[in-house]
């Protein structure tokens, strides 16, 4: 954790989503890097928050009910007529 | 012209032939979504349904208007923005925009999780977040995990919910939300990173349950 020393575990994590946007500037997105690789902490923290991501992605697609699929395709018939 | 784009004029050509077979495949595709964007502006079902066929009728009207500068789907979620923001300017019970108040100064993670000032190890874990990779599969990508999900996502205040939404629900891109929202770059990834923490620690609650 020697390198870490710049960089604490709490300044790390309000760090995480500039990381994964990619608008870390370089000398930064270095030492976020180096501190990851040398504390397990951080690095599960961090396949947390990509955890995260892909399950808030995946929440279920409702799809359309048939009630609001007639509505529209009466919309399309006057819109076509017109 | 890429395959997509190609099947895009096809579409297109069979929209304004009136061919409702095509309108259908649109519909299926995209209203879903419309119906998530448009709550996000307006607080009611009801409304957002409202929203959601008045952006189909805008959009049957705008075809001969519209030039491929963007994609379909780019375009039809402008109309909807613009609908639904005058929709929600109209609507008294309307949530509030862009407003940043409420976003200040919280925390990702408990600072009681990290050492104290003063201490050697000030500002590291007191004790590790747990490894979620060893977590039986089942438990990330359950029901019970998706809807511990959308239960934070409700509680969050609305400007931090509708950026999650539209980005990692919906999967828009930075660049889409901003235009869409009216927030800057800075807002978007300052409010993203309030709302994906505060989920990360509901799924951290969820997860720690035996």
């Amino acid at each position: 954790m020697l390198i870490s020393e710049d960089l604490t575990c709490q300044e790390l994590v309000e760090l995480v989503t500039e990381y994964l946007e990619g608008s870390l500037p370089p000398e930064d997105r270095d030492r976020f890097e180096q501190h990851v690789i040398l504390c397990d902490g951080c690095a599960f923290y961090l396949e947390q928050m990509r955890t995260t991501i892909s399950v808030t992605g995946s929440l279920t697609e409702e799809s359309i009910t048939p009630e609001a699929q007639e509505d529209l395709l009466r919309i399309f018939g006057d819109w076509k007529a017109s | 012209m890429t395959q997509v784009e190609a099947a895009e004029a096809e579409l297109l050509d069979a929209l304004r032939a009136g061919e409702e077979s095509a309108f259908v495949a649109l519909v299926q595709q995209h209203h879903a979504s419309i119906l998530r964007v448009a709550r996000i502006y307006v607080s009611n079902r009801a409304t957002a349904e409202e929203v959601a066929q008045e952006t189909w009728l805008a959009v049957l009207n705008g075809l001969d208007r519209f030039e491929g500068r963007s994609s379909l789907k780019t375009w039809i979620f402008r109309i909807l923005a613009n609908i639904a923001r005058t929709r929600a300017q109209r609507d008294a019970r309307s949530l509030p925009f862009s407003s940043l108040g409420d976003e200040t100064g919280e925390p990702a993670v408990d600072p009681d999780r990290f050492a104290p000032a003063g201490e050697r190890w000030a500002g590291h874990w007191k004790s590790y977040p747990e490894r979620w990779d060893t977590q039986p599969e089942e438990r990330l990508v359950g029901d019970e995990a998706r809807a511990r999900v959308e239960g934070a996502i409700v509680r969050l205040p609305p400007t931090q919910r509708q950026v999650i939404t539209l980005r990692d629900v919906e999967g828009w891109s930075s660049e889409e939300v901003c235009s869409a929202l009216e927030i800057s770059e800075t807002n978007q990834r300052v409010l993203l990173h309030r709302a994906r923490s505060k989920v990360r620690q509901a799924l951290e609650g969820y997860l720690a349950q035996d």
